[in-house]
């Protein structure tokens, strides 16, 4: 089965890198960066499947980058990584469309459960999106 | 026990308003008393002094009338007439019965020669020219003369008239019935002590006095201390006691009327008036001392209570104050606690990881990397717990509102823990009102209290056991108390068991958070959570939840 591409948004280096790590070593393609602006120049240069994304940063928040990844690609999922203080903006960025919020710190066997999740939900959909597709040429064809 | 402090306070409240109070009153009661005294021995002196000068009028009075009868005889008859003796014997009855008092009457020519008598005595051709009033009469025409004893040897005294015939005197001579005079002076005597009598210039009694003493006797008075007309005076005789004398002279001042009374006798008035006065500022005194000390015991009293139950608000004031000051603190340490704990948690994880490759599993110490990495995952999670504990409190500042059912809020906690508190053999009963009613709130925070308080008695209880829950509505709160016949809870704990991090568990097992946050949470609530317990009884927490109506939509 295809694996998702997930990019991984902290700006605390060492979770960041480590969770990079940790999913690269369970065969999941992942790339991190450090900040939103980089998050948003990265998705536009290549497109990802999942994005796991910290609601407090330094710079444009979670929530502010959530809301422009969305503009850039609606087909992405994100997931919010929140502490305490932040849970109610990631409530907010789940009615933005963000596909499930975690609380820090959270055991990386929960976040692949959640990556899992959104990957399916995404896959999903992109399934009935080329089926729609294909009902359409075909209908176009038979014209 | 009442504080040292209380006491002195009182103590000076008392001395303070006891001073005000009973100075003035004894001041004036003794400045009207006195004024009384003074009065009262004004009058005592007034009415003796009256008495004194009325009696002496009428003693005076007394001695006219019988001076002025034998004038008149005097003039109206001739030696001649005198010396016939029956003739003597009819004035002397005309004398008797116009004024009386006449013992005897006689006619004594210039030589001193009694020449003619009548009266109860054989003194006729005596001769009294040697005698001392003989040369008094020849001088002054009358003469009243002093008690003195006289040819016959009894106390008596005399009124003598002298007449000039040509260029022969003669006298005529009465002497006055010593019973009588005594009787008019007597009749001044009154009371007990009241005395009344006589003395001539050198003080001698010239009628018997009622006490000590005889006619004729040394009255021991001295007469010069009385001038005037009537004079009182206040010598102090041998006895000590305070006598009054009035003095009053009469026949041109060789006779003095004394009028005496004991002073103590006069003054029984104003003893008695004194001792009323006495009793009723004595009676008023212990009055105002039973009040003051009365209503200062109350004040005082109700002071320390007052003082105390201030002291008792500002404990708990304080208490709340430092919860909440921690409530604050502790949320902002959380925090920055928190991305630390995550970035141990990812680190572990990844050394977890890579010990999985092959080359590390061959490494003798590979067990010893595991359990250690396991061991620091268990401990980021116990802090973990206690960051989630605090937070769970302090995350959503403002409530948000919903429509609460009480009674449906402790069935779903209940329902949480049955299966644990089932395995324990603990049993969970209800006791919930009916009359509830569906109150505006968060029921999360509800279930978040009802939660910690149900499973902190759980694990107080260990196994086997019983927790009654029971709802009531009273007043404006819905009560819920938590029973459960656990271990209770010491005295000296139940104070501290609302602070944060105040656990008995062992370590790792409890937080000691629940009932901080569940305090906290109540608090913010406006309602409250009290504990009762004693040792061995177990423990009631009820946690009060003031009623506030869902607003109608
Ligand atoms: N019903 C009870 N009977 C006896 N002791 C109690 C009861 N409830 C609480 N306690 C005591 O109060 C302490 C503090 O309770 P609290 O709920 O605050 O923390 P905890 O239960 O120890 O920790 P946690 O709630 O995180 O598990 C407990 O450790 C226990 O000793
Ligand atoms: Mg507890």
């Amino acid at each position: 089965m295809q694996r998702p591409k997930i990019l991984m948004v902290d700006d605390e280096e060492d979770l960041m890198k480590t969770l990079v790590n940790r999913l690269n070593k369970r065969n999941f393609k992942t790339t991190g960066v450090l900040s939103g602006e980089e998050a948003l120049e990265t998705i536009k240069k290549d497109p990802f499947d999942v994005v796991v994304l910290d609601v407090k940063m330094r710079g444009i928040d979670g929530i502010e980058t959530l809301r422009e990844l969305k503009k850039i690609d609606p087909g992405i999922e994100v997931i919010l990584l929140t502490g305490h203080a932040s849970v109610d903006a990631a409530l907010d960025g789940m009615k933005l469309g963000a596909y499930e919020f975690l609380m820090k710190p959270c055991k990386i066997e929960e976040l692949i459960e959640k990556i899992d999740g959104a990957w399916e939900v995404k896959t999903e959909r992109d399934k009935r999106i080329r089926l729609a597709e294909i009902r359409k040429t075909n209908a176009s064809a038979k014209l | 026990m009442k504080n040292v402090r209380y006491i002195k306070l009182q103590r000076k409240i008392i001395a303070i308003t006891l001073l005000v109070a009973l100075t003035p009153l004894i001041i004036l009661g003794a400045t009207i008393y006195f004024q009384f005294t003074v009065m009262y021995k004004d009058k005592i002196e007034e009415q003796i002094k009256y008495r004194s000068s009325a009696h002496a009028k009428s003693i005076g009075l007394f001695l006219k009338e019988r001076t002025a009868i034998l004038s008149a005889m005097a003039d109206t008859h001739t030696l001649q007439e005198l010396m016939d003796k029956n003739n003597l014997l009819r004035i002397f009855k005309i004398m008797n019965t116009r004024a009386g008092a006449f013992v005897d009457l006689g006619v004594i020519d210039n030589k001193g020669l009694h020449r003619s008598y009548v009266g109860p005595y054989e003194l006729t051709g005596l001769n009294y020219y040697k005698q001392p009033w003989f040369a008094e009469v020849m001088n002054k025409d009358v003469y009243i003369s002093d008690v003195y004893m006289g040819y016959r040897q009894l106390p008596h005294f005399i009124i003598a008239v002298r007449r000039q015939e040509g260029l022969k005197s003669w006298i005529l001579r009465a002497t006055i019935d010593s019973d009588i005079f005594e009787g008019i002076v007597r009749s001044a005597q009154v009371g007990k002590t009241g005395d009344a009598y006589v003395i001539n210039k050198d003080g001698l009694f010239q009628t018997r006095p009622r006490f000590k003493g005889g006619i004729l006797s040394e009255s021991n008075l001295d007469t010069t201390l009385f001038g005037g007309t009537t004079t009182v005076n206040k010598p102090i005789n041998d006895t000590g006691m305070k006598r009054l004398y009035a003095g009053s002279w009469l026949k041109n001042d060789k006779w003095l009327f004394i009028v005496s009374q004991d002073v103590s006798e006069e003054m029984s008035g104003l003893f008695a008036t004194r001792n009323l006065e006495i009793t009723i500022i004595v009676l008023g005194i212990l009055g105002i001392v039973i009040a003051t000390v009365f209503t200062t015991r109350m004040t005082v009293t109700h002071l320390e209570e007052t003082d105390a139950k201030m002291n008792e608000l500002n404990a708990q004031l304080s208490h709340s104050d430092k919860l909440a000051a921690l409530g604050k603190l502790s949320a902002s340490i959380a925090h920055e606690i928190n991305n630390p704990l995550a970035v141990i948690l990812q680190k572990t994880g990844w050394m977890e990881d890579l010990l999985d490759e092959e080359e590390f599993r061959q490494s003798k110490n590979f067990e010893e990397f595991k359990i250690s990495i396991k061991k620091i995952e268990e401990h980021v999670e116990r802090a973990r717990r206690v960051v989630h504990n605090m937070l769970g409190y302090v995350r959503k500042m403002e409530p948000c509102l919903e429509d609460v059912d009480i009674n449906k809020t402790i069935e779903q906690t209940i329902v949480i823990l049955k299966n644990f508190a089932g395995i324990n053999n603990i049993e969970i009963k209800t006791d919930l009102s009916t009359d509830l009613p569906i109150i505006s709130g968060d029921q999360a925070r509800f279930q978040q209290v009802f939660l910690n308080l149900i499973s902190n008695a759980i694990d107080a209880i260990g196994k086997d056991g019983l927790i009654e829950v029971k709802s009531r509505k009273v007043n404006s709160r819905i009560n819920v108390s938590i029973m459960d016949n656990g271990p209770g809870i010491a005295e000296e704990m139940q104070s501290k068991i609302f602070d944060p991090f105040i656990t008995s568990k062992e370590q790792g097992k409890g937080t000691g958070l629940g009932l901080w946050v569940s305090y906290n949470i109540m608090d913010k609530l406006g309602g409250a959570i009290t504990l009762e317990s004693k040792v061995g009884k177990g423990a009631v927490f009820t946690v009060q939840i003031p009623i506030v109506y869902p607003e109608k939509k």
